[in-house]
C-alpha cells in the first residue's frame, strides 16, 4: 500500500492526503481492479436483467399498443356477419373486427416437409381495427385481387419468398396458387408458432393474409366469419365481455371465447417474461449480495493492514474523520470504478441481449428502456457495501490511539486456539502446523474465503444448472413422452377409414389414432381451458410419463392429468371434475382423474380413445394420427400426406425438437453464459484477494522464513497451503449451495409452458469445481511470483 | 558449497571483504551505504560493530549474511567467493551455514517455542535437538508456550535458540538487545557468549551500546561507509559485568 514512485498523476492533487490515496490506489492496483470486478459482476447482472426485462416488457406493450394488439378471440365455426355489430355494442368492447381464419398447407418446393399453417382474413376496406399487421415490405392487397396475398415475415425470410413470388398453398382442401405481394410482422405471430407445438419453427409454420372475399369464398364462408377479436376499454374486465361473446356466439359453433393468457404467441413471451423476472429477481440479488459482502471484508483487511500509517496520521494531528475520510474515499475509489464498468457492461450487453431478442421474436422495433430505479439501486448498494466496509475498518482503527497503532501489535496469540493442540501429532510438519494453525487461530477471516469460494462455485453450478435442467426437459418430452416423429391432424373429425390410409401410407412404421376436443374443466370455483386428448390403450408414441418415465394410462373411465392442471384447479388423484366439450354438441359431463403426472412441457389431459367417443356420442372418430416413421422414406411420406385432402397440419418432432434446442441454446444460453462468466468474475475476486490478503498480512513472516534459509517453494507451501486447504474444503460445501440454489431456481423459474427438473449432472459439478480450481491456481501463482521479490532486508529493522 | 567445511584451514578467514561497496539508487539520488570496506574476520571470533546509524554496519551485515548483494568488490566465506553467488546459491549458504538474530525476534507466532526452533532443523543437516537449543538459552520449561507467552527476552533466547540449533558456523546478530531492558539483555548476551564458546560460531553482532563491545574478541567501528577502527580486546569483560 505504500506509495508507488512513478504514477506522477498524484502530483497535481492539492491535498497531501490525496496524493496519498492516489498512490495507495495505484500501489494495490491489482487487488482493486479484483474488487471492483466483484462490484461489476454484481451491478451488471442487476442492470443486463433488469434492461432486458424492461425493454422486452416495453417493445411488446409499444408494439401491441401501435398494431391494436386484440385482448379476446372468439372462434366460431361460422356466424353470420351481422353479429359484428352486436359485438362492438358488448360494453368494455372498444374496438372489434369480424374475419375468417384456416389452417392452411404450404407446398413450397425443394422443401419435402409439408409446412402447415393459418390463412387470415383482411377487411377489404382500409386497415383491420385489431390486429394490424407491420408490412416490412410490399403492400396490401387490393380488393378484388383473389390471388393477391401477404405473407409472414419470418417463414418468407425461411423460405427466401419475397414479394412478386408465387407460393401453392391446399386451403380447405382446395389448391390455391397466392402471390405475395407484401411481406410484414404481426403482434399476433410474435413467437411463429402452430397450435399445440411447444416450439416456433419459421420453416415449418407460415402466416398467410388474404382479401376478405377472396379467403371467404376459398373456405365457404361469404357473409360470415371465423373469428372476432376485439379489444377491451382500459381496465374494463376481460371475463364479463369474454361471458357475453360466449353467450352470444354459442349457437355458432363457438368452442369459448379467450383472453390474452392463451394465446400461443402471447403466452410464449409471458413465459419467457416471467421467466426473465425471475431471474432479474433471484440472479441479482443474490449476485450483489456476495458482492456486496466480498468487498465489504475485503475492504476491511485491507485497510487493517494500513494500522501503522493511520497511527502516523493522527500523530500528525489528523482528525479522525479525516483518517476514516481517508479511507472511505479510498473504498469509494474502488466503488465507482466497479459501479462505472458494471453500469457499462451491463448497459452493453443488455443492450446486446434485447436486439437478440427482437430479432428471434420478429418485433418490428426495440425500445430499450432502463429504470431510473435500477440505477438509484445499483448506486446504492454499491455504497453501503463499499463505503460500509471502508469506514468500518477505518472507523476501528482511527479509534486507536496513535501511539499504540504505530507500535507493531503484539505477536497474535495461538495458544487459545484451537490449532494449538497440533503440537501432539508428531507427523504433521511444522510448516504444515504453520498452515493449519492459521486457519484455525482466524475462524471468521478462514470462514469468509471458504464460504467466498463455495458461494462462487455455488453461483456456477446454479446457473449451469439450467443447462442440465433443459436437457432433461427435451429428453423426456421427446424420448419417453412424445415418441412420434409425426403428428397429423384432420380438418374435421374424421373415421378410421382415414387413419387406415395414412397407416397403410409409405413409410409408416407405427401408428397411433388421436381424438382430440376442447374442453373446459372446472373443480370448486376454478376453471381451465386445455385440450383433451384421447389415445389407445397401451399407446406407445404419444403418452404421459411420470417422474421415472414411465408412461401413466387412464383406466376404463377415468382421466390422467398433468401437475400443472391439478394444481390449478386445486384436483388430486381420486376427485372428480366436471368437463365441458366446447365444440360440437357441447356435452357437459363428471370424470374422476386417476392420475396426477408431471409434465415437464406444456399440460396435458388424457383419456382412452374409446371411451372419449364412447363420452361424445359420437361412433370411432378421430381428429389426427401419431406417425412413427422410416426416415429413410420421408420424402415420400411427406408427398403423400401434403395430396391428401382433409388434412389441416403435419408436424415433425425431429424438426421441433432441433428447432427446439436451437431456440433454447439462442435465449437460454446465452444468458447462462453470461450469468456464469459473472459468477467467475465474482469468484476471481474472492480468491485472488484472499491471496493476496493473506499474502501481504503474512508478508513478513513469510521474509523471515526466508533469511532463515527457506526456498521460495517452502516458503509459498506455508502461504498457498492455507487457499489450497480451505479452497478443497470449499468445493464441497459450494456443491452444496449451488445444488441449494438450483432447487430454488427449479421452484421459482418453472411457468405455464415449461416445469425445469432439479437435475444436476456430474459434468456440472465436476465443470464448476474446475473452475473454481483454476482460478484459485492462476491466482495463487500470481502472488507466487511476489514471493521472489520479498524483502529481506527490511525484515531485520522492522518488528512487523 | 558442500566443501566449505573440508577446505576449512587456520588460516583462512571466516570473513573477507576486499573493496565492498553497496549503492542503493542512482544518479543524484544514489545513496553509499558502503564504500570500500577490507574486512577480515577470524574464525570462532565475538566480534562487535560499533557506529552510529547509516554508517553501514547493517548492510555490511546483511551482505555477510547473503540477504543482500554488493555493488562492487568482493565477499568470500571461508575462501569461497559469494559475491555473484545465485539467489539459490545464497538461500542454501543461510539455510546451511548462517544463524540471524533480530531486534524484532520474528518468531512464527503461530508456532510454539519448541517448534519454532524446530523449524529450522527441520531443514538443516545436522541440527541440535530442540529441547537442547533451548535449554543452552535457559528456556527448558517454556518449550511448549506461543510467542504471544513469553516476554520479549523469553522470546529473543527463543530467536537465539533458533539460530544455533542448526550449529551455525555463523551467527550475525543485529541489535539483539535493542528491544530489551538491562537485565534481560545480559542474559540474552550470555547465552550468545555461550553459544560462541560452545559451538564455536563465528559471532557479529550490532549494537548502539558501546558497553556491549568489552565481551568481544574484536571491536570493529563504522563511520560513513567505512571500516573507522579495529580494536582487539586484550582482556574480555563477562556479560554480567558489562555497564549498560
Amino acid at each position: 500500500m505504500v506509495g508507488g514512485t512513478r504514477f506522477d498523476l498524484a502530483r497535481w492533487l492539492p491535498a497531501k492526503l490525496d496524493r496519498k490515496l492516489l498512490r495507495d490506489l495505484w500501489a494495490s492496483k491489482m487487488q482493486a481492479i479484483a474488487i471492483a470486478f466483484v462490484v461489476a459482476a454484481g451491478i451488471a447482472v442487476h442492470i443486463v436483467a433488469a434492461g432486458m426485462l424492461d425493454s422486452l416488457q416495453e417493445t411488446r406493450r409499444a408494439y401491441y399498443d401501435r398494431y391494436r394488439f386484440a385482448d379476446v378471440w372468439a372462434p366460431v365455426v361460422r356466424a353470420p356477419e351481422r353479429l359484428h355489430s352486436d359485438i362492438r355494442d358488448i360494453p368494455g368492447v372498444a374496438a372489434a373486427e369480424t374475419r375468417v381464419t384456416s389452417g392452411v398447407l404450404f407446398d413450397i418446393p425443394g422443401m419435402d416437409a409439408p409446412a402447415s399453417g393459418q390463412a387470415i382474413s383482411l377487411p377489404d376496406t382500409g386497415r383491420p381495427a385489431v390486429n394490424h399487421i407491420h408490412l416490412s415490405e410490399g403492400r396490401m392487397p387490393r380488393r378484388g385481387q383473389r390471388e393477391e396475398a401477404v405473407l409472414l415475415d419470418a417463414f418468407a425470410r425461411a423460405h427466401g419468398i419475397g414479394v412478386d413470388d408465387t407460393v401453392a398453398v391446399t386451403i380447405h382442401g382446395g389448391r390455391e396458387r397466392l402471390r405475395i405481394v407484401g411481406i410484414a410482422l404481426s403482434p399476433e405471430h410474435v413467437y411463429a408458432i402452430a397450435p399445440g407445438q411447444i416450439v416456433p419453427d419459421p420453416r415449418l409454420f407460415g402466416v398467410v393474409w388474404m382479401g376478405r372475399d377472396a379467403l371467404s369464398q376459398a373456405i365457404d364462408r361469404d357473409g360470415a366469419f371465423t373469428e372476432a377479436v376485439v379489444t377491451l376499454e382500459p381496465g374494463y374486465p376481460e371475463a364479463a365481455v369474454i361471458d357475453a361473446l360466449d353467450r352470444l356466439l354459442a349457437p355458432y359453433g363457438a368452442p369459448g371465447a379467450y383472453g390474452r393468457d392463451q394465446q400461443i404467441s402471447d403466452a410464449f413471451i409471458s413465459s419467457e417474461i416471467t421467466q426473465l423476472d425471475t431471474m432479474a429477481r433471484v440472479l441479482p440479488p443474490i449476485f450483489l449480495a456476495v458482492a456486496a459482502f466480498l468487498v465489504n471484508v475485503v475492504l476491511s483487511r485491507l485497510v487493517a493492514m494500513e494500522r501503522t500509517e493511520i497511527g502516523l496520521l493522527k500523530a500528525f494531528g489528523y482528525h479522525d474523520r479525516d483518517v476514516v475520510l481517508h479511507y472511505v474515499k479510498f473504498a469509494g475509489a474502488i466503488g465507482v470504478m466497479g459501479l462505472a464498468l458494471g453500469l457499462g457492461l451491463g448497459i452493453w450487453l443488455g443492450r446486446q441481449m434485447a436486439v437478440m431478442y427482437t430479432e428471434y421474436y420478429h418485433f418490428p422495433f426495440l425500445v430499450f428502456r432502463l429504470d431510473a430505479g435500477v440505477f438509484t439501486s445499483a448506486f446504492l448498494v454499491t455504497a453501503l457495501a463499499v463505503g460500509g466496509g471502508g469506514a468500518l475498518a477505518a472507523w476501528r482503527a482511527a479509534r486507536l490511539d496513535p501511539a499504540v497503532a504505530m507500535r507493531a501489535p503484539p505477536p497474535p496469540d495461538y495458544s487459545k486456539s484451537i490449532g494449538a493442540g497440533l503440537t501432539r501429532w508428531k507427523v504433521i510438519d511444522r510448516q504444515t502446523r504453520m498452515v493449519f494453525r492459521q486457519i484455525l487461530r482466524w475462524p471468521g477471516r478462514s470462514a469468509f474465503t471458504l464460504l467466498g469460494v463455495a458461494v462462487s462455485g455455488g453461483l456456477l453450478i446454479g446457473t449451469m444448472f439450467f443447462l442440465d435442467s433443459v436437457d432433461v426437459m427435451i429428453d423426456v418430452y421427446f424420448n419417453d413422452a412424445n415418441r412420434q416423429d409425426v403428428s397429423v391432424t384432420f380438418v374435421e373429425p374424421r373415421s378410421y377409414e382415414a387413419f387406415y390410409a395414412i397407416e397403410r401410407m409409405p413409410g409408416v412404421i407405427a401408428a397411433e389414432p388421436v381424438r382430440q376436443v376442447a374442453v373446459r374443466l372446472r373443480h370448486g370455483a376454478a376453471e381451465e381451458r386445455t385440450g383433451l386428448t384421447g389415445v389407445p390403450r397401451g399407446a406407445e408414441l404419444s403418452r404421459l410419463v411420470d417422474l421415472d418415465n414411465n408412461a401413466v394410462e387412464a383406466p376404463p373411465g377415468a382421466l390422467v392429468m398433468s401437475q400443472d392442471l391439478a394444481d390449478k384447479l386445486g384436483v388430486e388423484a381420486g376427485e372428480r371434475i366436471e368437463i365441458e366439450v366446447t365444440e360440437g354438441r357441447r356435452p357437459v359431463f363428471e370424470l374422476p382423474v386417476a392420475a396426477v403426472t408431471t409434465t415437464l412441457i406444456g399440460s396435458g389431459l388424457q383419456m382412452e380413445i374409446g371411451d372419449l367417443n364412447r363420452l361424445l356420442g359420437e361412433g370411432r372418430v378421430i381428429s389426427g394420427a401419431s406417425l412413427r416413421i422410416d426416415t429413410d422414406q420421408r420424402g415420400t411420406l411427406y408427398t403423400r400426406l401434403k395430396d391428401t385432402p382433409g388434412i389441416a397440419g403435419v408436424s415433425l418432432q425431429t424438426e421441433a425438437e432441433e428447432s427446439f434446442i436451437e431456440l433454447l441454446d439462442q435465449s437460454l444460453g446465452t444468458s447462462i453464459f453470461i450469468y456464469t462468466g459473472f459468477a467467475a468474475l465474482i469468484a476471481i475476486g474472492v480468491v485472488y484477494n484472499s491471496v493476496r490478503i493473506s499474502f501481504s498480512e503474512r508478508e513478513h513472516e513469510l521474509a523471515v522464513l526466508r533469511v532463515l534459509g527457506f526456498t521460495r517453494g517452502e516458503v509459498a507451501y506455508v502461504l498457498l497451503g492455507e487457499i489450497a486447504v480451505l479452497t478443497l474444503l470449499a468445493l464441497p460445501v459450494g456443491a452444496l449451495l449451488g445444488t441449494g440454489l438450483a432447487w430454488g431456481f427449479s421452484q421459482a423459474m418453472s411457468s405455464d409452458l415449461f416445469r425445469l427438473p432439479f437435475v444436476i449432472s456430474a459434468r456440472t459439478y465436476g465443470y464448476a469445481a474446475g473452475v473454481v480450481l483454476v482460478i484459485a491456481i492462476s491466482s495463487a501463482l500470481m502472488i507466487r511470483s511476489r514471493l521472489d521479490k520479498l524483502d529481506m532486508v527490511a525484515v531485520l529493522k522492522s518488528g512487523e | 558449497m558442500s566443501d566449505l567445511q573440508s577446505d576449512r584451514l587456520d588460516d583462512v578467514p571466516c570473513f573477507r571483504t576486499r573493496g565492498l561497496t553497496k549503492v542503493y539508487g542512482s544518479g543524484a539520488s544514489a545513496v553509499h551505504a558502503l564504500r570500500g570496506v577490507d574486512l577480515e574476520i577470524p574464525e570462532g571470533d565475538l566480534v562487535v560493530l560499533l557506529g552510529p546509524s547509516g554508517s553501514g554496519k547493517s548492510t555490511l551485515l546483511n551482505i555477510l549474511g547473503g540477504l543482500d548483494r554488493a555493488s562492487d568488490g568482493e565477499f568470500l566465506f571461508r575462501g569461497e567467493n559469494l559475491t555473484r553467488a545465485s539467489t539459490r546459491a545464497l538461500t542454501l549458504y543461510r539455510r546451511r551455514h548462517v544463524g540471524f538474530v533480530f531486534q524484532f525476534y520474528n518468531l512464527m507466532p503461530s508456532l510454539t517455542a519448541r517448534e519454532n526452533v524446530e523449524l529450522v532443523t527441520e531443514i538443516a543437516e545436522n541440527g541440535l535437538p530442540a529441547a537442547q537449543a533451548l535449554e543452552l538459552v535457559g528456556l527448558e520449561k517454556r518449550v511448549d508456550h506461543f510467542p504471544a507467552e513469553l516476554s520479549g527476552g523469553e522470546q529473543q533466547r527463543v530467536a537465539i535458540a533458533r539460530a544455533i540449533a542448526k550449529r551455525p558456523e555463523v551467527m550475525l546478530c543485529d541489535e539483539p538487545t535493542g528491544a530489551l531492558d538491562s537485565a534481560t539483555g545480559i542474559r540474552v548476551l550470555q547465552a550468545l557468549k555461550t553459544v560462541n564458546e560452545t559451538l564455536g560460531a563465528t559471532t557479529i553482532i550490532i549494537t548502539h551500546n558501546a558497553g556491549v563491545a568489552d565481551m568481544a574478541h574484536r571491536v570493529i567501528t563504522f563511520s560513513d561507509g567505512r571500516v573507522g577502527n579495529v580494536r582487539v580486546n586484550a582482556q574480555r569483560a563477562s556479560p554480567e559485568d558489562l555497564t549498560w
